[in-house]
């Protein structure tokens, strides 16, 4: 069966009658800005995620792709902006492929506010979307409930006031490929530093016509860790226990297959967690 | 809307509304949560104080440099003379007004008694400021840092309605939670036992004793930059107040800001 599944709703809605609290989402409190140039658009992102006042992942991406030129940086409820943009690609790749043509952004646009207006604001999706088509550079916000905007410079979020403040004051309408980053990065830095919602790095993607487009992770880096002054290593046998149990290699073998890889830990790891030193 | 034709008693206003219909609230909260952490911790021959500078409202930042650490007793404008430290996080107008009371009465006491209010004295008398308030509380977490009899440092931490214990650490406010944890381990040993000591419950715990003060401040910093990670009303500058038997030395430090 296709689309969501309600099936927990009423059990659920006696259980908060009777005071159970309704789980608390990962929101990305989030600062997202857009604007566009003579040749392309950029659209920029921070990269705190938060769940009430803690922050829940330092360098999340909110910059989410739809199609090769069509891009979209998301705030709001971080599930809800992570499978409605997986949505629309999937279902604007399908479109593009059977009418043979590249995707329009205006397309796009219209799939998510009708997706989103279906469900009368319950998916809390807050969207920037922005990409180069065969009709020129596209650049809109879609809110939750369905409305949407286009413009030449827009923001998004909890820190979308601190944002605008920056368009507001130093945009001017002839920004090249540069001028255009620099304001959004700018942007994106006045909500991280203003707005507690917004905090860390600042991603930008940077989409042309006849040029690939370029994902430009963590292009700033104004919030790194200083170093801990002191060192919280254990000795070995700090910690306590009362039974231990050293199953060898030998012993494994009896009930799965082993196969020893290189010696390279990365080849064996694949991507590495990301760990504060 | 009700009609009012045929209400004889009740005649209607056109600025009233009946009280029949639905009857709208207005409710005024005097109380907000400026955010911010503190944290103290004693050592042999001193006490430190610590708090995050940032005031918060809401996602917003009221200030970045609001000191949460206060010189209880001494001069006016420059805090020379004083011998108690008092931190106060959680609302912070009530902060301040509960820091200018307490301040009040211990230099009342010295002019009365031609003597310095001792620390456990002042402790005793805060627990009162704030238990008088037991029905409008001061919305705070307070923490009183100084000096015993004996020279050793004391500390004392309060529920906002005055109910106080003296610690050897205590972290309070909007990251006490990430930081109380730490302090547990760090400053008492607690869940540290001695490699190779024994097995299974014979195992003998780590003893806590009173740390250096160099070691202090580099868990005190260590515990705000951390806080700053993961909480986001925490951060812009540390403060640190350290009370010795040669005065109260005053750092700042500064933080991330985002």
């Amino acid at each position: 069966m296709p689309g969501f599944d309600f099936s927990n709703y009423n059990r659920n809605a006696a259980l908060h009658a009777r005071g159970v609290p309704l789980p608390k989402a990962t929101s990305t409190g989030t600062t997202i800005v857009g604007c566009i140039y003579d040749k392309g658009v950029v659209i920029a992102a921070d990269t705190r995620a938060t769940s009430g006042p803690i922050v829940a992942d330092k360098n999340c991406e909110k910059l989410h792709y739809i199609a090769p030129k069509i891009w979209c940086a998301g705030a709001g409820t971080a599930a809800d902006t992570e499978f409605t943009t997986a949505l629309i690609s999937s279902n604007v790749e399908l479109h593009s492929l059977s009418t043979g043509r590249d995707p329009r952004v205006i397309t796009c646009m219209t799939m998510l506010k009708q997706h989103l207006f279906r469900y009368q604001g319950h998916i809390g999706a807050y969207l920037v979307v922005a990409g180069v088509d065969p009709t020129g550079t596209g650049l809109y916000t879609v809110h939750a409930h369905g409305s949407t905007d286009k413009l030449p410079y827009v923001t998004m979020g909890s820190g979308s006031l601190a944002a605008m403040s920056v368009f507001e004051s130093t945009w001017q309408p002839d920004l090249d490929r540069q001028g255009a980053i620099d304001i959004c990065a700018e942007a994106i830095k006045a909500g991280i530093f203003n707005d507690l919602g917004s905090g860390s790095n600042v991603d930008v993607c940077v989409i042309e016509k006849d040029q690939p487009t370029q994902l430009l992770r963590n292009y700033m880096k104004p919030n790194d860790r200083p170093q801990k002054e002191r060192n919280y290593r254990f000795q070995r046998g700090t910690t306590a226990y009362l039974d231990q149990r050293v199953i060898s290699k030998e012993d494994m073998k009896k009930y799965v297959t082993i196969e020893t890889l290189s010696g390279d830990d990365n080849l064996a790891a694949g991507d590495n967690m990301e760990v504060d030193s | 809307m009700t009609s009012l034709i045929g209400q004889s008693e009740n005649i209607g206003y056109s600025f009233s509304e009946p009280t029949s219909a639905n009857v709208k609230q207005h409710s005024f909260y005097p109380y907000t949560d400026n955010g911010g952490s503190t944290l103290g911790i004693t050592g042999s021959d001193f006490a430190i104080l610590a708090g995050d500078t940032r005031s918060t409202s809401g996602y917003n930042i009221n200030s970045r440099m609001v000191p949460k650490v206060f010189k209880i007793g001494g001069d006016d404008e420059t805090g020379d003379g004083a011998q108690i430290l008092l931190s106060v996080v959680g609302f912070a107008a009530d902060g301040n007004a509960l820091k200018e009371k307490l301040d009040t009465v211990v230099k009342m006491y010295k002019y009365q008694h031609g003597k310095p209010m001792s620390v456990s004295a002042c402790a005793q008398r805060l627990s009162t400021i704030l238990y008088e308030k037991r029905f409008f509380p001061y919305y705070v977490h307070a923490i009183l840092a100084g000096l015993d009899e004996e020279g050793v440092g004391a500390l004392y931490s309060y529920d906002p309605v005055g109910s106080y214990e003296r610690e050897q650490c205590r972290a309070a406010g909007a990251a006490s939670s990430l930081i109380m944890p730490f302090l547990d381990n760090q400053v008492n040993f607690k869940n540290q036992y001695v490699p190779g000591s024994g097995e299974g419950h014979a195992l003998e715990p780590v003893k806590a004793e009173p740390l250096p003060k160099e070691t202090v401040k580099a868990l005190v910093r260590d515990a705000f930059t951390s806080a700053v990670e993961r909480h986001i009303e925490v951060g812009d500058g540390l403060q640190l107040m350290i009370i010795t038997r040669e005065g109260i030395e005053e750092i700042y430090h500064p933080l991330k800001k985002d």
